[in-house]
């Protein structure tokens, strides 16, 4: 079976397209939430200018969010993808093992 | 004006360079050992070596120079930097290593078969290369005047040179070893003054606010903080991290697709890490001096911070420990890009001169060194000629190139299989033109107003980045008899996971 899969035989062409298909979707919505997450502050910040002099006690909301937040969050985000790609990776190999 | 604890650091950073990168020469025999690292590197390493590589002059430097002079906005700078690896990471990791290719230029011959799209990506990458080799060296003039009072033009001179010695000696296994060190010799670098200065403001009595509000009251204006500005720096760092050529190298010596997206996780991690500090350095300058020393350079705050809040010995450790950081950085950074422009001009160029000049007989390591040397040389001499702009805004020229060429080449590379030769070499050229005149009219100061052709130019990926995918696709989609013959099979090796091809 391995060997269909990179032999351009039509059976192994189905499964690959089906993998890509699932990667390419879940590749597309981790894109697309961090952009709507990122794109969305500059665009609340020159809307809502006041947004800037928000704060938590002595420290800006701002600073906290471009400043700090962002790192962890864009971690978890990898994490989560790595981890989907992974199961969908497995599952493909699974798939193709019963074949 | 000189420094000696600071001078002495810079010393013992190049020394240190030159010494693990002759260290490196003993255990690297094989020319693929030379280039990769015989593909031997474990996450965490490759990790902390893709880090080290890639916080550059522009990191350590740049970022808090820019939030000194225009405040908060600047901080998309550094969220740019550190999210081009999660694009990297969902789009291209694990198929590009699968590939096997460990050159941009390899990846676009083995996905296109074609001899020719090599040639140009060549080309290209030597070109993104230089462009991003310049502000490693102007950082570098910076960091030596600030610390010595030396002309400019020596700190790159230096930084040249080492960077050409330890290239030439150890390759890449020596280098992956050096950039894994450099990443911690920088972190550390950064982190520790960073909290000692903040000990220091918090303890003084007549200590000045650290307020946002305050420090910057001209926040939210200037050329830099404009919606259009920050979506496209946001878009080109995004798009541009893939395509600068010292990155893709690396991502070749995990052992496998799940490997290379396991280390790009990890990357995240580091430079999330390292960004945390240089916005710390911007707040305590603008607190302590709202306007810098007659001939201090924004770029320098970092390293002019600990004089700001300390005096004496204190103030030139510190400054000597972030002295010696940013020298880490841009030699890393260097010798990554110096790596890459000269394994290009080996293979493409001098291999194919040499002989005809000097006859096949020829030392081993001969054309290597050579094009090592060709590679430094050509940025160093620009950097003397031209007056540097900042080196934040420089780096993000560099990123705005690379995002509208390789971006689009190597994701409808790895997901669209309609991708043809004739549509990646249009949306090359074309990516390649608008966004290289973009950056040399704003380089060479051709648009200082603040007219919107200025602001499109100093900002080009916006529009340049989305021109070359459309153009990439429209032609691709005109030329459909020009698909590669074997994209199928190739297509399935990039996104079969390994174990079921062993």
């Amino acid at each position: 079976m391995a060997e269909e899969l990179t032999e351009q035989t039509r059976l192994g062409d189905v499964y690959v397209a089906g993998l890509m298909r699932a990667q390419l979707r879940l590749s597309a919505s981790v894109l697309l939430v961090a952009a709507l997450l990122l794109g969305a502050v500059p665009l609340a910040l020159a809307i809502w200018p006041e947004l800037r002099l928000l704060r938590v006690g002595p420290i800006p909301v701002l600073w906290l969010v471009l400043g700090l937040a962002v790192y962890p969050a864009a971690v978890i985000g990898a994490r989560y993808y790595t981890r989907a790609s992974e199961n969908l990776e497995a599952t493909f190999v699974d798939v193709i093992d019963k074949t | 004006m000189t420094q000696p604890l600071s001078l002495a650091a810079i010393v013992a950073v190049c020394v240190a360079t030159l010494a693990i990168g002759s260290y490196g020469l003993r255990i690297s025999r094989a020319t693929s050992d030379f280039y990769v690292a015989g593909r031997q590197v474990t996450p965490w390493r490759n990790a902390s070596a893709i880090s080290g590589e890639y916080l550059s002059a522009a990191s350590f430097l740049g970022v808090a120079g820019l939030v000194y002079s225009r405040g908060i906005d600047m901080l998309w700078f550094p969220i740019g930097y550190t999210m081009g690896y999660l694009v990297l990471l969902v789009l291209i990791a694990a198929p590009l290593r699968r590939s096997g290719a460990y050159t941009l230029a390899d990846f676009a011959e083995l996905r296109l078969e074609s001899r020719r799209i090599r040639g140009l990506c060549s080309a290209l990458v030597v070109g993104i290369g230089w462009f991003y080799l310049i502000p490693q060296l102007q950082g570098a003039g910076i960091a030596l005047r600030q610390v010595t009072g030396w002309p400019t033009w020596v700190g790159g001179t230096v930084v040249s040179v080492v960077v050409a010695l330890a290239v030439s000696a150890g390759g890449m296994r020596s280098i992956t070893l050096v950039q894994a060190m450099q990443y911690w010799v920088k972190v550390t670098a950064i982190s520790l003054p960073a909290f000692i200065l903040l000990a220091v403001w918090r303890a003084d009595p007549a200590a000045p606010s650290l307020d946002p509000a305050t420090l910057w009251v001209s926040a939210g204006t200037g050329p830099g903080s404009g919606l259009y500005a920050t979506y496209s720096t946001l878009l080109a760092l995004c798009l541009g991290t893939m395509g600068l050529p010292h990155v893709l190298v690396r991502f070749y010596t995990n052992p496998d697709g799940r490997d290379a997206r396991r280390t790009t996780v990890v990357v995240l991690g580091l430079l999330g890490m390292f960004y945390l500090f240089p916005p710390v350095y911007a707040a305590l300058g603008r607190a302590y001096a709202s306007r810098l020393p007659e001939g201090a350079r924004t770029d320098g705050i970092v390293l002019l911070a600990p004089h700001l809040l300390l005096d004496g010995t204190s103030a030139n450790l510190l400054s000597a420990l972030l002295a010696g950081g940013a020298f880490a950085a841009f030699l890393s950074t260097a010798s990554g890009l110096a790596m890459s422009v000269a394994g290009i001009l080996d293979q493409d160029v001098a291999r194919r001169l040499l002989p005809r000049f000097a006859g096949e007989d020829l030392p081993d390591r001969l054309g290597i060194r050579l094009a090592t040397v060709v590679g430094l040389a050509v940025p160093l001499v620009v950097t003397w000629l031209l007056a540097p702009v900042g080196l934040a805004s420089t780096v993000g020229l560099a990123f705005a190139v690379a995002a509208s060429t390789f971006a689009p080449l190597l994701a409808l590379g790895v997901w669209w299989p309609r991708l043809t030769t004739a549509g990646a070499t249009a949306g090359l050229i074309v990516g390649s033109v608008t966004a290289s005149l973009a950056a040399g009219a704003t380089l060479l100061g051709f648009t200082s107003d603040d007219s919107w052709l200025a602001l499109l130019l100093a900002q080009p990926a916006a529009w340049s980045a989305p021109l070359a995918f459309v153009v990439t696709i429209a032609v691709s989609l005109l030329t459909p008899g020009a698909i590669p013959p074997h994209t199928r099979a190739t297509m399935a090796r990039l996104h079969t996971p390994e174990s079921l091809l062993t």
